[in-house]
């Protein structure tokens, strides 16, 4: 267990350092300094400037030093928890990060908190009796509800629950202070989609479950079927999709861009859209590293959860 | 008992489960698809009654419908199922789970895939006596730990808190009979229950289960494939064919005077130790069983009867007819046939004469890492010698058979094709000429075909691999000529893998290895896949073939029944060792290694005429990765020296001519060891041999 914590911290680092050098990279072009400087001085400013200026502009930002050199800098200041300034919204990327997280947070939670028992029940009511009505009508809604895209059902929602019924506000900007009416629909969103996903593979974990021999030995030893269900059938059937709920946590993290661009709830996602939108690179790396570590944690998790759920693994390694 | 069963009031006991005319069907596309029909029993209390027939007969159906558990597609469509007189079939689900753990238990298959992977042994035999009895939890695992005692599991404790996958094979099934046990069912329902273990763990189980039956009283429906599994443990017996009970009686009463002429050619068909591929070959049951949706008119075996008679045995379903008083056979003409007269088609051939030595094997090892696969294995293979190399899972024959065909290579030691060094010449680098005279014939028929191209296809792609120039007409004309020796019908070669049938798809396999007339052919468990009644069919076909090409076959497998059969010369591997090799008269009569003595007297056989002494042999294979430092065997061998076989690897003691026995007992002893097997017409062919 150890060795594997191990190996995936070293794993997240490896990614972390070869990820923050390549957006270096990337943005490390003449082309992108001046957009740069476009969208700090404007447009006419960066016209005015001579090219003395510009490379004294330049220097105070520390933009012409040697690539390397202010990767190794940038570094050095992660390190010590400096995360650098926003070019952007000219605050310390530090501050705009905790606040942003924050708000993704609160999203996220609302969402495992009602992703995770309403999509494991419906998987388990489905694959119990594979085929029958049951599992029909809800394999039906989960295929239905997964291949609409995101952006449709955002639209979708929109039309219907704000626009039409004005039950909830349309956007979620929260400009007022926060308010949990803006957050339904953002959260319907991500649930509609992800609950979908979650119950088929449940579902399908529960069916091959059911019908396993041990599931018949269970049976004919004259158990209950609510006692072969929970006694014997759902440690096994849960054992796959509760590996998979971590690994949500993930494909989270990049459908809240989509989520909170369109709500204009300012999030992590929204934040990362704009950073990248404009070139705020600070921004843009510092959203990379924590996108980073929640894959990597998250991995480390779910084979965690592997491990303890099933003992045949934990005997071997 | 104080049930009023309907038979209660004649002077004959009541069944304690009794079918009436019991019919299944499965719900398939092509509409209900019957799998039993019409299917009649009574089982005695304390009677063990044997269900035999091959795959697809409908005998592990009954034995799930009596359980009333046929999953979504299967139907009860009628009769009835008496437990004491109360019929299952009306019973509340509440009234069912009474029954099923408390009066009716069963026995599976695959232990380890009937025991839940996630919870611990302790609370999946606790449970039983917690629901039945009303027990608590402690009290139910001390009843547990002391039924572990009676099916003999050693270090209780242990065990209880052990998760299924920390057993063995043996350990697991003895789990799950101790399970069945715990409520003391009156009626066990056992389905297959040693099929998927080694022979000397089986023999142990088919001794447990033997005991159980004499010791609780437990009446057991034994459901098994193998005839002489059923003639060791059962007093009746039933066979079924396509979904019918054909025959059933008394088990030595059917084995003697057989009434049914597929009882008859099964038991032709199944290798006895008086067969002799020589003198006495396997007799084959022409054809294959129908598909359930397509079974013939009247009788369903009439197709593959000899004695069939057109107008009679086509017409009407035919009734079960009564022998004697407990015996009765679903034959129209049990009274024309000479039954006495052996089965005909039994022709003799003459031995093959075995020439040069074709393959050396010197000192082979193999290892990886800490596990000895192969340990210092030295044999020789004739030209059209039929090799055999018998062993358990686990004793390295696989390894051997992948190393010879430079699928892997040795750690050291030599193999010589023809003076041609191969232990560490991968098949990638192996010439065409190598290649083409060492070819394969694969256990599973099912995985070995491409399923998207003809057979024929198939075969000419080997003939243009390995063939002297030949033009596609040429090629052609080959192809349909090996198909006239697998004996399929020409028209074959258009069809695809998935339109042929398990014993087909092995003859395609079988004309795929011999077609660029190869020198040596091995063919690693090439029936064990197949049903009784085509595997009799194949082996002969094998034999054949090598004879007339005069091929060397290195036939590998477990089953010592066919070893002795069909091969020559023998070699006895366990644990990557070999513990004792020489002509196959040789291995079957004393002296043994003690481990073939534990081999031979753990085969079941299918005779009735036939006597055997009893070996017991403790524990299971230790594990490869840490064998003893001596001889392998030692852990489990009843004769092991003290201080010496655990120790020191024995000598290769030599008995005639090339009879050699890895063993530490003095000559004298292995020299004044008992035959196993005593046969009341070879008993002088034994004593013979002993002189």
């Amino acid at each position: 267990m150890a060795r594997l914590i191990a190996k995936r911290l070293g794993q997240m680092l490896l990614i972390m350092g070869v990820t923050s050098l390549l957006l270096f990279a990337i943005f490390d072009t003449d082309q992108f300094r001046r957009q740069i400087a476009v969208s700090e001085l404007g447009g006419f400013g960066v016209a005015t400037l001579n090219a003395a200026d510009y490379e004294g502009w330049l220097e105070k930002k520390g933009l012409n030093e040697p690539f390397l050199s202010r990767y190794v800098t940038w570094v050095g200041d992660v390190m010590q928890g400096d995360l650098g300034r926003s070019i952007e919204k000219n605050m310390a990327v530090s501050t705009l990060l905790a606040d942003r997280l924050q708000r993704t947070a609160i999203l996220a939670s609302c969402f495992f908190v009602l992703m995770v028992p309403i999509s494991l029940t419906l998987g388990v009511l489905a694959g119990m009796r594979e085929g029958g009505r049951l599992d029909r009508v809800i394999s039906i809604v989960a295929v239905v509800t997964t291949s609409i895209p995101q952006i449709a059902t955002a639209v979708l929602l929109t039309v219907f629950l704000s626009l039409g019924l004005g039950w909830v506000p349309a956007k979620s900007a929260m400009v007022g202070g926060f308010s949990f009416r803006e957050l339904v629909l953002p959260l319907l969103t991500l649930l509609i989609y992800d609950i979908g996903y979650v119950v088929r593979m449940t579902r399908a974990s529960m069916a091959e479950v059911m019908s396993a021999n041990y599931i018949r030995t269970a049976v004919l030893k004259g158990l209950a079927g609510s006692h072969v269900i929970v006694g014997h059938a759902l440690r096994n059937a849960l054992i796959v999709p509760f590996t998979l709920i971590f690994l949500q946590l993930n494909w989270l993290l990049s459908h809240v861009v989509v989520v909170e661009v369109f709500f204009q709830y300012s999030g992590f996602g929204r934040m990362l859209y704009e950073a990248a939108m404009f070139g705020d690179i600070a921004v843009l790396q510092a959203a990379t590293l924590v996108a980073v570590a929640v894959a990597a944690l998250s991995q480390l998790l779910s084979d965690i959860a592997y491990i303890l759920l099933n003992p045949r693994v934990g005997a071997a390694g | 008992m104080d049930t009023h069963s309907p038979q209660a009031a004649t002077a004959s006991p009541s069944p304690i489960l009794e079918c009436r005319n019991l019919s299944v069907s499965y719900e398939t596309r092509a509409g209900l698809v019957p799998a039993v029909v019409d299917f009649n029993l009574k089982l005695m209390p304390g009677e063990a009654h044997g269900l035999v027939g091959e795959s697809g007969c409908g005998k592990s159906t009954i034995a799930l419908a009596i359980m009333r558990y046929l999953g979504r597609n299967g139907r009860i469509t009628g009769g009835q199922v008496l437990f004491e007189g109360r019929d299952l079939l009306t019973l509340s689900p509440t009234e069912l789970r009474r029954v099923r753990g408390a009066d009716i238990a069963m026995i599976y298959q695959e232990p380890m895939a009937s025991l839940n992977p996630t919870l611990r042994i302790g609370r999946q035999l606790a449970e039983v006596l917690t629901v039945h009895q009303g027990l608590d939890r402690a009290s139910a695992l001390d009843r547990a730990a002391a039924m572990l005692e009676r099916v003999r599991l050693a270090d209780a404790g242990r065990i209880l808190a052990a998760y299924p996958h920390q057993l063995s094979g043996g350990q697991q099934q003895r789990i799950v009979i101790a399970m069945a046990l715990l409520a003391n069912p009156k009626v066990l329902l056992l389905d297959e229950p040693t099929t998927a273990l080694d022979v000397t763990v089986e023999a142990g189980i088919v001794d447990l289960i033997r005991d159980i039956s004499t010791e609780f009283g437990t009446a057991m429906l034994y459901v098994s494939h193998n005839l002489g599994l059923i003639l060791e443990t059962c007093q009746r017996l039933t066979v079924m064919y396509s979904g019918e009970a054909v025959e059933t009686g008394p088990v030595d009463e059917v084995f003697r005077r057989v009434r049914h002429p597929y009882t008859r050619g099964l038991f032709a068909s199944i290798p006895v130790p008086s067969a002799d591929k020589a003198s006495r070959p396997l007799v084959t049951i022409p054809g294959q069983l129908p598909s359930p949706t397509n079974r013939p008119h009247g009788c369903y075996f009439g197709p593959r009867c000899a004695f069939f008679e057109p107008g009679r045995c086509d017409e009407a379903a035919v009734p079960m007819a009564q022998v004697s008083r407990t015996h009765a056979s679903r034959c129209r003409r049990i009274a024309e046939i000479d039954w006495d007269t052996p089965a005909a088609g039994a022709v003799t051939r003459e031995e093959t004469k075995i020439g040069r030595t074709v393959l050396q094997v010197e000192g082979l090892s193999k290892r990886y890492h800490a596990v000895r696969a192969n340990e210092d294995l030295t044999f020789e293979a004739r030209e059209a010698e039929t090799l055999a190399i018998v062993g358990e899972s686990g004793c390295g024959k696989s390894t051997f058979a992948r190393i010879l065909m430079g699928l892997d290579q040795a750690t050291s030691g030599s193999i010589s094709l023809m003076g041609e060094e191969l232990a560490r010449l991968p098949v990638t680098k192996r010439d065409r000429v190598t290649i083409r005279s060492l070819q394969m014939v694969f256990q599973n028929p099912f995985d070995t075909l491409n399923p998207s191209q003809t057979v024929g296809f198939q075969i000419a792609r080997v003939l243009r691999r390995f063939g002297a120039r030949m033009s596609e007409a040429q090629i052609r004309e080959r192809v349909l000529e090996l198909l006239d020796t697998v004996k399929l019908p020409r028209d074959f070669a258009g069809r695809r893998p998935r339109q042929l049938s398990g014993g087909q798809k092995q003859r395609i396999g079988i004309a795929r290895a011999f077609a660029g007339d190869p020198a040596v052919v091995v063919a690693d468990e090439p029936v064990s896949a197949l049903d009784v009644s085509v595997q009799a069919a194949v082996t002969e076909l094998l034999m054949d073939i090598q004879r007339r090409n005069g091929t060397t076959l290195l036939f590998i497998s477990h089953d010592l029944s066919v070893v002795r059969y069909l091969s020559d010369r023998v070699v006895v591997m366990y644990l990557g060792r070999i513990m004792e090799q020489g002509r196959t008269g040789d291995i079957f009569a004393p002296p043994y290694h003690p481990y073939t003595e534990a081999l031979l007297a753990a085969v079941p056989i299918a005779d009735p005429t036939i006597r055997k002494r009893k070996v017991v042999i403790s524990g299971e294979m230790p594990s490869p990765s840490n064998p003893p430092a001596g001889c392998p065997f030692s852990t489990r061998c009843p004769y092991a020296i003290e201080d010496l076989c655990e120790r020191t690897v024995p000598p290769a003691q030599l008995f005639g001519e090339g009879h050699a026995i890895a063993c530490h007992l003095p000559r004298e002893t292995l020299l004044a060891m008992e035959p196993i097997i005593l046969a009341a017409d070879s008993l002088n062919e034994a004593n013979n041999h002993h002189a």
